[in-house]
């Protein structure tokens, strides 16, 4: 995936190190520092002194927004009442959106008071990098959002001499000041491959100093070869969390491990550990074709996982992958005795070398045998490409020979008539 | 661009040595009938000088396509090239593209690397629109015409290739994001209707350099394409451009469409289902939204995947009976030889080898001397001696035989630097040579007479013992029958009062460590009759080694054959060459660490004659 949300403080840092570069007024204050479930508060003081000094705001730093409704914002505090803030609140369980999670990672920063909330975001399209602008920044932009200017910067175009002024609202006293850091923004923002930038709201303090409050950021991810300076350094690259609630199991991680190592792709993930719907598609077209005919036939809830292989991931990789899937769907029978399916499904591949890939489901296959036959598999498989003669020769001979039933089908059958043939009768 | 991208005479340079894409697309050409190949050239940065030739078949035969260093050169040497393919990596896809871009030669860049970043892909596609070129990916596979041009990978085999009939173009034009899911729309089109005309995919990443749109349009204006079918996604807003075209006029012709991904809502927000680009920002890119919205306008739109392929049965079926399907200019695609790698896995060809190895083979995980991997004489820290018995003897040679070896090499190391081997080796590489010519200078010595007495004693000796010869009756046969000084015996300055202790130390490892040593006591016999007479002529070292190697074979449970074998194959002056490449080594380097200048041999060492 190419655009990938960075945590708050991540964002802040960034803009920390870059915006100043084009905007030198940037220097509001630099505090920032993150509590979790194993930071040593002693330790954490003697580092950032300010949170000695300095009045306090914090909130959770774990990509989700709306933190005020949800009564976790806390505002103009000492250190005092911030530690009673996260001890009242670190590894709590909680729900947002129907999404239970846990709380364990905060931002604190210093508390800075302000009278008026602004808002600016910049978005991408094929053709502009997008800046929309508000006065009425803060919990109010959404049902304002008729109040928020856009301006389109067509990719390429000279931010410098770009006119703002002419396409901004009057912005009075600020203009000088505005300007300058929306342009900052805009040139950190393409500068550094990011892909979506929010602040929501910043402030303008007394001062004139430009202070955001509230950042959500995604990057480019597959621009990190041309950002080892910065956000991509090897030594400390920039965290890309996972959604809110989302925690991999063990098996999920493994695969995206594996992912990370090949330039072909893995993907798997567990939908539901008790299903007894299971897939191991080649393609990421071909994998989601599969899952939507099996929530079309009605089988969404019986759907274990979703997943793909593609790019002609090597045998060993296949094999692992294979084991993987094998070892989830193997985990328990059906409770009530009917058989798992495992559907081997693809396209015609176009280069991907079907006899390769399929040894190493086979080899994976052949491991499991008895797990296979404990946990009542019945297996389908359909899949065209290079070698796919010998291919599904391979699955054919290896279900007879491990005495698991393997049902093999080649080009002339359509790629998702396997989805109704293994679950006929079942609905 | 709504011109046509291929033809039948379209060619096309490759960036990036991919040489299963390059024969497959050249297979492609030979079974299409096509009158040249569409490779006009390769490119490979890596590659040294500024061309170069890689051999391909063309059906039966070999031909050559020139790869260059830079795309510049290829571009003006091939200006009737105007497709460039690129396979370059997502990190140098982005300046190559742009190269090309900005060739007037080149009109449409097919970019195959995934993970471009997307500001690049921005730009790119920026570029290409202000010169009026097409971009297809990146993220892709390619694309085909079908009897006429095909872009790198896509189709996969030949095989494929004739069962989706895309080697003669049919009524249908294809487009999808997907690049795996193309080939098997391919097949499906020519199951339902009369074939492929050409297949796009634009590539999964969020900003395709051409839309879904882009191709439709251009197949809308293609007066040999009669209907049109595109797989859409879950993601983006490529789609509703499709909507709006038919909407406002621009497309007319039958469209069959799906868009998958309309089990999107069922996994968890936030997943990458599919492709980068497929991820639904708002209501109206859900694929039911989007399915919805086509159908609408008019499009033929499936229930579901599973029922595309009779939508398009069900499309092509009527636009024939309409007559409005020209008859397809059928034929037998020729015959492509099977590939020898192919036909051998296969079991139907045979080909005799021509040179057999029987002491090393590398093919698998670790190199294997004589059944002995090369971990293991690590691991188990096995000597020298060892090793050459493995490689030289093919077998595991007892201890004392490896430690004689070993004794061998350190005896034969050096001999100072006035020796004639030693002293070619310095001139040569005074003269500024490298290390090898050097040292091959000062082998090329070995011969007859400079390291010859160990092969030549062992060979006179054991004449002499084969022969049955009294010590005496020997020494008379060489000197009489010969006619030369036995090889082995006498010494410049050694002599019985003041032996050598090379050969003392040789005859006292022999003695003590040999079960026999019949070679040894021989040539002792015949050196008391040569001293009787000079008391220089000592066993020397040479001999001795030599003589010594002879009873090493001797307590080494070898038939006769096997010990001649080892005498012939010039054994005992590989050892020499081993010992005595170590010594003149040597003097090369100290040669050359003293940066010596250019030997001449003085002047009075020459006497000048007339």
């Amino acid at each position: 995936m190419a655009q990938k949300s960075i945590y708050e403080f991540s964002a802040k840092k960034l803009l920390m190190t870059e915006l100043p570069k084009y905007f030198p007024a940037y220097n509001y204050h630099g505090k920032l520092a993150v509590l979790t479930p194993d930071t040593d508060w002693d330790k954490l003081v003697a580092e950032n002194p300010w949170l000695n000094t300095d009045k306090l705001a914090a909130k959770p730093d774990q990509l989700f927004g709306k933190r005020g409704k949800a009564n976790l914002l806390l505002l103009d505090a000492n250190l005092e009442g911030l530690k009673a803030f996260i001890n009242e609140r670190m590894n709590k369980e909680i729900e947002l959106g129907g999404i239970k999670g846990t709380l364990t990672r905060f931002l604190v920063e210093p508390f800075v008071p302000h009278e008026k909330e602004f808002y600016v975001s910049i978005t991408s399209d094929m053709d502009s990098d997008t800046i929309h602008f508000s006065f009425e920044g803060g919990i109010f932009v959404e049902e304002n959002w008729d109040k928020v200017t856009h301006v389109p910067v067509p990719i390429g175009t000279d931010v410098d001499s770009f006119d703002f002024a002419s396409k901004l609202p009057d912005l009075g006293d600020l203009k000088d000041t505005l300007i300058a850091f929306i342009k900052g923004l805009l040139k950190v923002y393409i500068d550094q491959d990011f892909a979506f930038l929010e602040i929501n709201p910043f402030a303008v303090t007394p001062e004139g100093k430009v202070v955001p409050l509230d950042l959500k950021a995604k990057l480019d991810d597959t621009a990190s070869f041309q950002h080892i300076e910065t956000w991509a350094n090897p030594d400390k690259p920039i965290k890309f969390p996972r959604a809110f609630g989302q925690v991999l199991s063990k098996e999920e991680q493994f695969v995206a491990d594996m992912d990370e190592k090949t330039g072909a792709s893995l993907k798997f993930t567990i939908l539901n550990r008790d299903a007894r719907v299971w897939t191991m598609v080649a393609g990421g077209g071909g994998s989601v074709v599969y899952t939507d005919t099996i929530a079309d036939m009605g089988f969404a809830k019986e759907l274990g996982n979703y997943g793909e292989y593609s790019g002609n991931p090597n045998r060993e990789h296949t094999e692992l992958y294979a084991q993987t899937v094998i070892d989830v769907l193997t985990e328990k029978p059906d409770p009530q005795g009917r058989p798992k399916i495992l559907l081997i499904g693809g396209g015609i591949a176009n280069f991907t070398d079907v006899k390769a890939t399929f040894m190493g489901i086979v080899a994976a296959l052949r491991k499991s045998a008895n797990k296979l036959k404990n946990a009542n598999v019945k297996i389908y498989v359909r899949r065209g490409g290079p070698n796919e003669k010998e291919g599904l020769k391979l699955m054919k001979d290896v279900g007879e020979e491990i005495g698991v039933p393997i049902e093999v089908y080649d080009r002339y059958t359509h790629m998702t008539r396997i989805v109704p043939l293994s679950l006929k009768g079942d609905s | 661009m709504t011109r046509e991208l291929f033809n039948r005479n379209t060619k096309a340079i490759i960036y990036g040595f991919q040489r299963n894409a390059i024969q497959r697309m050249l297979d492609f050409d030979f079974v299409c009938k096509r009158k040249t190949s569409s490779v006009a050239a390769i490119i490979r940065p890596s590659q040294a000088g500024a061309i170069g030739y890689h051999k391909v078949f063309w059906g039966g035969t070999e031909i050559v396509v020139p790869i260059y260093r830079k795309l510049a050169l290829a571009i003006k040497n091939h200006p009737d090239a105007d497709v460039l393919i690129n396979f370059s990596s997502f990190r140098s896809a982005y300046p190559t593209t742009m190269e090309a871009l900005n060739a007037e030669t080149i009109k449409t860049v097919a970019v195959i690397a995934e993970g471009i970043p997307e500001r690049r892909s921005r730009e790119m596609n920026k570029l290409a629109k202000e010169k009026g070129k097409v971009i297809i990916g990146p993220a892709t596979v390619g694309g085909i015409q079908a009897g006429a041009f095909k872009i790198g990978n896509t189709a996969g085999t030949i095989e494929n290739v004739v069962l989706s009939k895309l080697y003669r173009p049919g009524s249908v034009g294809f487009v999808s994001k997907s690049g795996g899911m193309s080939n098997e729309m391919n097949f499906m089109i020519a199951q339902n209707s009369d074939g492929v005309f050409e297949g796009i995919a634009i590539g999964g990443d969020r900003y395709a350099g051409s839309s879904l749109l882009d191709h439709l349009l251009r197949y809308e204006v293609n007066p040999k394409i009669k209907m049109m079918v595109c797989l859409g996604e879950v993601g983006g807003t490529g789609e509703i451009d499709i909507v709006n075209a038919i909407k406002d006029g621009r497309l007319t012709k039958p469209l069959v469409m799906w868009c998958i991904g309309t089990a999107a809502a069922l996994l968890p927000a936030g997943l990458q289902f599919g492709h980068a680009g497929a991820m639904a920002g708002s209501d109206l890119e859900t694929a039911h939204a989007k399915n919805k919205a086509l159908a609408e306008v008019g499009v033929i739109v499936p229930d579901s995947y599973d029922d595309l392929g009779d939508k398009i049965k069900e499309t092509f079926e009527k636009l024939k009976a309409e007559g409005k399907i020209d008859p397809v200019d059928e034929f037998e695609p020729p015959k492509l030889p099977m590939d020898y790698a192919q036909a051998a896995k296969l079991g139907i060809v045979r080909r005799p080898t021509d040179v057999i190895s029987t002491i090393s083979d590398e093919r698998g995980d670790v190199p294997m001397f004589s059944g002995v991997g090369l971990d293991t004489l690590v691991s188990e820290n096995k000597s020298i001696g060892y090793t050459i018995g493995i490689l030289w003897f093919k077998k595991e040679l007892p201890k004392f035989a490896q430690d004689y070896i070993e004794i061998v090499i350190k005896l034969t190391s050096d001999h100072g630097p006035a020796v004639s081997g030693a002293h070619n080796a310095i001139v040569t590489a005074r003269a500024g040579k490298d290390l090898m010519s050097a040292l091959a200078t000062g082998i090329l010595t070995i011969g007859p007479r400079f390291g010859g007495a160990i092969s030549d004693t062992a060979k006179y000796i054991k004449l002499a013992m084969d022969k049955k010869m009294a010590p005496q009756e020997f020494v008379d046969y060489m000197k009489n029958v010969v006619g030369i000084n036995i090889p082995g015996i006498g010494h410049r300055i050694k002599s019985v009062q003041n032996p050598d202790v090379r050969v003392k130390l040789l005859k006292e490892f022999v003695f003590n460590n040999f079960e026999k040593h019949p070679f040894l006591d021989y040539a002792l016999e015949v050196e008391k009759i040569t001293t009787s007479k000079r008391n220089n002529l000592i066993l020397n070292v040479d001999g001795c080694i030599g003589i010594c190697f002879m009873d090493l074979l001797e307590n080494l449970d070898l038939s006769e054959e096997e010990k001649n074998d080892v005498v012939d194959t010039e054994m005992l002056n590989g050892f020499f060459v081993l010992g005595r490449s170590i010594g003149m080594m040597g003097h090369i380097f100290d040669q050359k660490r003293q940066r010596a200048a250019l030997y001449r041999q003085p002047w009075d060492e020459i006497l000048f004659a007339d």
